[in-house]
């Protein structure tokens, strides 16, 4: 319906207008009762047919009430255009700002980074390190449970089980990030990790990226089932019928035809894992520095920004103009990511009649 | 039999006579996944059982009438959230407020008006984009546009107006589904009787679509309550002890509340965090089921 192009319709509600307005001056003319509803009933009486000119169906007020609807939802929808807009053009004017005082290269390709410090160096190499840190152990976490789940409720479980495990999935999907970062600093590094890593600091990349990886696991699972169950099931009943297992039709006939669907999947789970703060501000500690020890504190580009903010901030300073450099980074790295998982899907979905 | 000649006169017989059946390995194989993978679903239903154990076990202490009626305070005893209650109340209910129509009206848009143009595919994929822009982000923009160009200040409004942005993406998705689910003979009846476009969107298919809507709002709602970055870089305020008066007030939210108790090093407050959790997750449980009810009991009573 929302395809339908407006000449067409344009055309049918003018001619609805007129066949409203000639039935009516017809009615009034045959029986002489006041049409009252109709509004021509003081000129059919006065014994002339209604003037053509006078068009007193209302077809004009609605036409003109349409348009203005119109136009209001048309408001609507470029509102969420305004927003996108309004981003990009906050985020790049004041980091417009802040590279007239520091220059692109030193931020871009900068080692330290101290920004809240009496001598601040804008280096962001840390903070990209330790996101992408925390986003790999994220990964591997959400990516290999969250693919095995989606199978699972996908080719395996019963009705009964899966009427369970999906809405607790959802459950899992709907608990907000604080609370995983709560549970990151008071279950997962005390209760799981210290006991197998005893030199964990009190604030580490590994924990925070566990609880990263266990909130992206109810995304991974529900993408990649979705699109485990648009595989038509003409295809396993095709597997079946040559002698295969079910573990067979799963892996070499469910999962290569919901390709796209499950790597789409996984980038959006990274996209997620990039973009999380409450997690890493709580779990990770604030200490940007260029590790690959997973045991340590690091800082990312969405704790920064959280760290900033929970201290005193000047308008207009470098240091308050660097989130917003931080904050362009981290917005161009998701938009990448999103746009990719689109394109993937587009381009390699199985399509199959 | 042209598959027998393609492949040899020997090879189907081979595989048959002097190959053993492999049979009983592969099913063998088959049945060890099976329970991998069962673990491995039930593994996120065991970090959820451990997360919901660890709150409450912490939290025990302080949970209390008092928790909900006293302010903040630099004593845990004294501690409390009712500023914080009230404060996502006034931002979720003024959010609602700015985004539902906004997000309503605009998927009417997309499913009813929007002819199939360039600029009716660059909404759907900004649209799209939108929802996967990370929440820090948004309160970036909030701090830009909301607190310093139109100079609303670190208020209960500005927060709101950040808040209903931020889930406008999210209701417009809900609703464009929901929207879609309508049979398009419903349409066509309505027009078919004179039906302007309008009266067709208004009489017709948003009723027959609310059930969904409605599923998506409650959604997003409790996505905004849970909503801690943006709230922060807008200025939500680590220490209220008054109730929000209005929209222009200075306020904290509950997850906010919940942040910088959890910062603090003394196990004291460490536990008031758990216990606020345990309130947060309370209300997000009775939204979801609020959620829940609406979508069972329209989709009983609608038939196509």
């Amino acid at each position: 319906m929302a395809m339908m192009p407006d000449g067409p319709d344009e055309a049918r509600r003018e001619s609805t207008a007129l066949a409203d307005a000639n039935d009516a001056r017809d009615r009034a003319k045959e029986t002489l009762v006041p049409a009252i509803g109709m509004g021509v009933a003081p000129l059919a009486a006065l014994g002339g047919a209604a003037p053509v000119a006078l068009d007193l169906s209302g077809a004009r007020s609605r036409g003109i009430s349409e348009q203005v609807v119109g136009i209001v939802l048309w408001t609507c929808g470029a509102i969420s255009l305004l927003t996108t807009v309004g981003i990009i053009v906050v985020l790049v004017q004041q980091a417009l700002v802040f590279f007239a005082q520091v220059p692109v290269t030193d931020f871009l390709f900068g080692t330290t980074w101290t920004a809240l410090f009496k001598t601040p160096l804008y280096g962001v190499l840390p903070l990209v390190s330790g996101t992408l840190m925390i986003t790999l152990i994220a990964m591997l976490v959400s990516i290999p449970l969250g693919l095995m789940s989606a199978i699972y409720l996908s080719e395996y479980a019963p009705v009964r089980v899966r009427d369970i495990l999906k809405p607790a999935l959802e459950l899992l999907a709907g608990i907000p990030t604080i609370v995983y970062g709560f549970f990151a600093v008071t279950f997962i590094r005390p209760d799981v990790l210290k006991p197998i890593f005893p030199g964990i600091g009190p604030f580490s990349a590994l924990a925070a990226g566990i609880a990263v990886g266990i909130l992206t696991i109810p995304l991974v699972a529900s993408l990649s089932e979705d699109a485990m169950q648009a595989v038509p099931r003409a295809l396993r009943e095709g597997g079946y019928a040559l002698g295969a297992t079910r573990l067979e039709v799963a892996w070499q006939i469910v999962v290569p035809a919901a390709f796209s669907g499950i790597i789409a999947s996984f980038i959006l789970a990274m996209s997620r894992a990039i973009g999380e703060t409450m997690i890493v501000a709580l779990a990770a500690g604030s200490k940007p520095q260029l590790t690959a020890n997973p045991l340590e504190a690091m800082q990312t580009m969405t704790g920064f920004i959280i760290q900033a903010f929970s201290g005193d901030m000047v308008v207009g300073t470098a240091p308050y103009l660097s989130l917003f450099a931080v904050g362009l980074l981290l917005f161009f790295i998701t938009l990448a990511l999103n746009m990719m998982s689109h394109w993937v899907v587009g381009k390699y979905r199985e399509v199959y009649e | 039999m042209s598959l027998r000649t393609a492949l040899g006169p020997s090879a189907l017989g081979m595989t048959q006579t002097e190959e053993p059946s492999n049979l009983a390995g592969r099913n063998t194989k088959a049945s060890v996944v099976r329970k991998v993978l069962f673990l491995a679903t039930a593994f996120a239903i065991l970090a959820l059982g451990a997360l919901i154990w660890d709150v409450t076990t912490s939290g025990a202490r302080w949970l209390s009438l008092d928790l909900l009626t006293n302010t903040a305070s630099r004593k845990p005893e004294q501690a409390g959230l009712r500023p914080a209650l009230l404060g996502t109340l006034w931002v979720i209910g003024l959010t609602a407020l700015f985004a539902f129509p906004v997000g309503i009206g605009a998927a009417v848009y997309l499913e009813e008006y929007a002819p199939n143009n360039r600029w009716t595919r660059l909404l759907k994929t900004n649209i799209a984009n939108l929802a996967g822009v990370p929440s820090v982000v948004y309160g970036l923009l909030g701090l830009g546009v909301f607190v310093s160009m139109f100079s609303l200040g670190r208020t209960v409004v500005s927060g709101a107006l950040t808040m209903a942005l931020l889930i406008l993406p999210v209701i417009i998705i809900a609703s464009q589904e929901a929207i879609r689910a309508v049979p398009s003979s419903l349409r066509q009846a309505a027009f078919a009787l004179g039906a302007t476009r309008w009266q067709v969107a208004r009489d017709h298919v948003l009723p027959a679509a609310m059930p969904g809507i409605l599923t998506g709002i409650i959604l997003s709602i409790s996505r905004a309550i849970g909503e801690t970055a943006p709230l922060l870089v807008v200025g939500a305020a680590a220490y209220v002890t008054f109730n929000p008066s209005g929209i222009t007030s200075k306020y904290t939210v509950l997850p906010v509340q919940i942040y910088e108790w959890a910062r603090r090093p003394q196990q004291d407050f460490q536990d008031l965090a758990a216990a606020a959790i345990v309130v947060l997750l309370v209300l997000l449980l009775v939204l979801n089921a609020t959620a829940i009810y609406f979508r069972q009991r329209f989709s009983r009573q609608v038939k196509w």
